[in-house]
C-alpha cells in the first residue's frame, strides 16, 4: 500500500568512496516486506528517485545508495532536513519459500535490500548464507553487519583484492535451500544460470512514478507483463524469461 | 462559497480537474492514497483494439522541469479493459469516466470506441490521434486535417456519447486541425498531447530512451500548451479541454482563462500522486484570492 509522508534525516555518511548510508525517521508502517523500495522527491529534480530499503528498526529507515547521477549526488550532500517520500512501494521478497538454509547473493548496491531480508530470515531461525560481491576491496561494505546477524558470509571481489577472487558465482556453495538475489542485470543472469534451486530476483528499471500508474517500467515475463515498480521489483525465477 | 462546477459536453463535473490518460491507470493506485471521487472525472489508460506491451525499456527519462516517456500505448486491449479493468475501477470510482482510445486504422478506432460507448460507466470518448510513441498509427492520424476529420466522422457515426478529439502539438497548424475535427462533428477538443523530444546519455553516447524519441510533459511544456489552447479555443465553438504541464490551481485558472472548459493533469500525478487532490483543495482558495466566484465566468476570459 503506497503511503506519502515526510521523513527527517538523522544521519548521512559515506560507507565507501561513492556509496552512502542515510538514516531517516518517519512513518514506516507501509513497508511490509524486505525488498521493497521508497521513492524520494528532491528539490529541483522532477522525477522521484527510487531507493531500496536496507533496514527498518523501530521508526528508523536505513537507505544505502550509490552516487550515480544528479539525484543521488544531491542526496549525498544532505546533512539534515525533511524528505517527501513515497513508501510501501513494490512487491518484496516472499520469505515463505526460503526453506531452512537460504542463500542471499548481492552485488554492489544490490547488497542493501538483502540486509533487511537477512535480518528477517535470521529472526525466524533460518541458517542464512550470504555472498556479497564487489569489484575491489575499497568498495566493500556491510560484511560486518551481515556477520553480526549471524549469517555465514563470503565476500567476492572481481580483482581478488579481498575474499574469493571472481564474481559471486565463483563462490556458490554446494547446499542451499533457496536463493534471494539483487544486483546488476549481468550478475542476475549469471546467478539465474548458476543456481541449482529456485529463487527470487530483484530488478532495477528507470521508473516514472514508482507506484504502478505510468507503465514506464514494464517487462515481459512468463506470466505476462509486469511493472517492475508494482508487480516487482522482485520476480520469481520461474517468471523470468531468460 | 465559490462555484467550481463546470459542464463538459453536457455532463456536469464537480470541478474541472481530470487526471490525464496514461498518468492515472484505471485509478486504483491513486484510490489507495485518496478518495478519487473528488475528481471531476479521469481519463483512463489509452485503449486499443488488441493488447499491447508497448515499447522496450528504458521508456522514461528526466528533463529540466519535466520528463520524456515512450511507453507506447501499453494496455490489455479493449476486451480485457471492459471485462476486468472497468469492473475493478467501478469499485473505487463512481462517476462517469472518460475512455481514451487509440488505434492503427479507422476500423480500429471505430471498433474500440463502439465497444466503450456501450459501457454505462463511460461518459465521454477521448479519441487520441496524437500518440507520438507508436509507429503507423496514433499521431499519424492527427497530423493532417483530412485524416483527423476522417477519424472524427467515422467515430461520431458509430457512437452516441460525446467525442473529444485529443490533438498533437507536433504539427505546423494545430488550429486548422482542431477546426477540421469540429467540422467533422467532434463534441470537444483536448490538447496538448506530449511534445516530441529526446535525451542522450553521455556515458553510452546513445539516446536515453530505447525508442530514441519520447513525449515531453511536465511544467516545462505549460506555456506551449497554454498558447495552443488559447489559439484553438479562439477558433472553435466546441468545448476545449486544456492540458500540458498543469501542476497547481493557478495553472488551472490560467488554462481556463485561455479558453479551457476543463483541464487534464498529467505528469504531475506521477511525481506527486496527491497532486489532483491538492489542486482541488487549493482551487477555492486561489479563486477567492483572484476574486473569482464562479469558474464558468472565467472560461476564455483572456481571449
Amino acid at each position: 500500500m503506497t503511503k506519502q509522508g515526510f521523513f527527517e534525516i538523522v544521519s548521512n555518511a559515506p560507507l565507501t568512496e561513492n556509496v552512502f548510508k542515510m538514516e531517516l525517521c518517519g512513518d514506516v508502517s507501509a513497508i511490509t516486506s524486505p525488498g521493497q523500495f521508497v521513492n524520494i522527491k528532491l528539490d529541483g529534480l522532477y522525477l522521484r528517485r527510487p531507493i531500496s530499503v536496507c533496514d527498518i528498526d523501530g521508526g528508523r529507515l536505513t537507505l544505502i545508495y550509490k552516487v550515480v547521477g544528479k539525484g543521488t549526488e544531491a542526496m549525498s550532500r544532505m546533512k539534515n532536513g525533511r524528505l517527501d517520500i513515497l513508501s510501501g512501494l513494490g512487491n518484496g521478497y516472499d520469505m515463505s519459500l526460503s526453506g531452512d538454509s537460504p542463500l542471499l547473493i548481492g552485488g554492489g548496491v544490490g547488497v542493501p535490500p538483502l540486509y533487511y531480508l537477512a535480518k528477517k530470515l535470521r529472526e525466524s531461525g533460518k541458517n542464512v548464507s550470504a555472498i556479497l560481491g564487489f569489484n575491489t576491496r575499497s568498495e566493500i561494505f556491510y560484511e560486518q553487519e551481515f556477520l553480526a546477524l549471524g549469517c555465514s558470509v563470503t565476500v567476492t571481489t572481481v580483482d581478488g583484492s579481498y575474499g574469493v577472487k571472481g564474481f559471486v558465482t565463483s563462490a556458490l556453495p554446494k547446499n542451499y535451500s533457496y536463493v534471494y538475489t539483487c544486483g546488476p542485470e549481468p550478475m542476475l543472469k549469471a546467478v539465474f544460470k548458476g543456481i541449482s534451486t529456485s529463487g527470487q530476483f530483484s530488478f532495477e528499471e528507470r521508473m516514472g512514478c514508482g507506484f504502478g500508474a505510468c507503465m514506464g517500467c514494464t517487462c515481459e515475463t512468463v506470466t505476462g507483463y509486469k511493472r517492475i515498480c508494482r508487480d516487482g521489483p522482485v520476480l520469481k525465477k520461474e517468471e523470468i524469461k531468460w | 462559497m465559490v462555484n467550481t462546477s463546470v459542464s463538459l459536453c453536457g455532463i456536469a463535473l464537480d470541478n474541472p480537474i481530470i487526471p490525464a490518460s496514461g498518468t492515472f491507470g484505471y485509478g486504483y493506485e491513486f484510490a489507495e492514497l485518496y478518495d478519487i471521487n473528488i475528481l471531476g472525472t479521469f481519463s483512463f489508460k489509452g485503449t486499443t483494439r488488441e493488447p499491447r506491451l508497448g515499447n522496450p525499456t528504458p521508456r522514461i527519462a528526466e528533463t529540466a522541469s519535466g520528463m520524456l516517456n515512450a511507453v507506447g500505448l501499453q494496455n490489455p486491449g479493449v476486451d480485457k479493459v471492459i471485462s476486468e479493468e472497468l469492473v475493478k475501477m467501478k469499485k473505487v470510482f463512481h462517476k462517469k469516466v472518460m475512455a481514451n482510445v487509440s488505434g492503427f486504422s479507422l476500423e480500429d478506432y471505430v471498433y474500440t470506441c463502439k465497444r466503450l460507448d456501450a459501457c454505462g460507466e463511460v461518459g465521454w470518448l477521448e479519441v487520441n490521434i496524437s500518440c507520438p510513441n507508436v509507429h503507423g498509427g496514433g499521431m499519424s492520424f492527427g497530423t493532417s486535417c483530412e485524416s483527423a476529420a476522417k477519424v472524427t466522422a467515422a467515430v461520431k457515426k458509430a457512437v452516441k456519447k460525446p467525442v473529444i478529439i485529443k490533438l498533437s502539438p507536433n504539427v505546423t497548424d494545430i488550429v486548422s486541425i482542431a477546426k477540421a475535427c469540429e467540422d467533422a462533428g467532434a463534441d470537444g477538443i483536448s490538447l496538448i498531447n506530449t511534445l516530441l523530444g529526446m535525451r542522450i546519455d553521455l556515458k553510452s553516447r546513445r539516446p536515453l530512451l530505447k525508442n530514441t524519441t519520447g513525449g515531453l510533459s511536465g511544467p516545462a511544456v505549460f506555456p506551449v500548451a497554454l498558447r495552443m489552447v488559447y489559439q484553438v479555443a479562439g477558433a472553435v465553438k466546441i468545448p476545449v479541454v486544456g492540458m500540458g504541464g498543469i501542476a497547481t490551481a493557478e495553472d488551472v485558472l490560467e488554462m481556463m482563462l485561455a479558453g479551457a472548459a476543463a483541464v487534464e493533469v498529467g505528469a504531475q500525478n506521477l511525481v506527486d500522486p496527491m497532486a489532483c487532490k491538492k489542486i482541488i483543495e487549493d482551487l477555492p482558495k486561489v479563486m477567492e484570492k483572484y476574486g473569482i466566484k464562479n469558474l464558468n465566468d472565467i472560461i476564455g476570459g483572456a481571449l
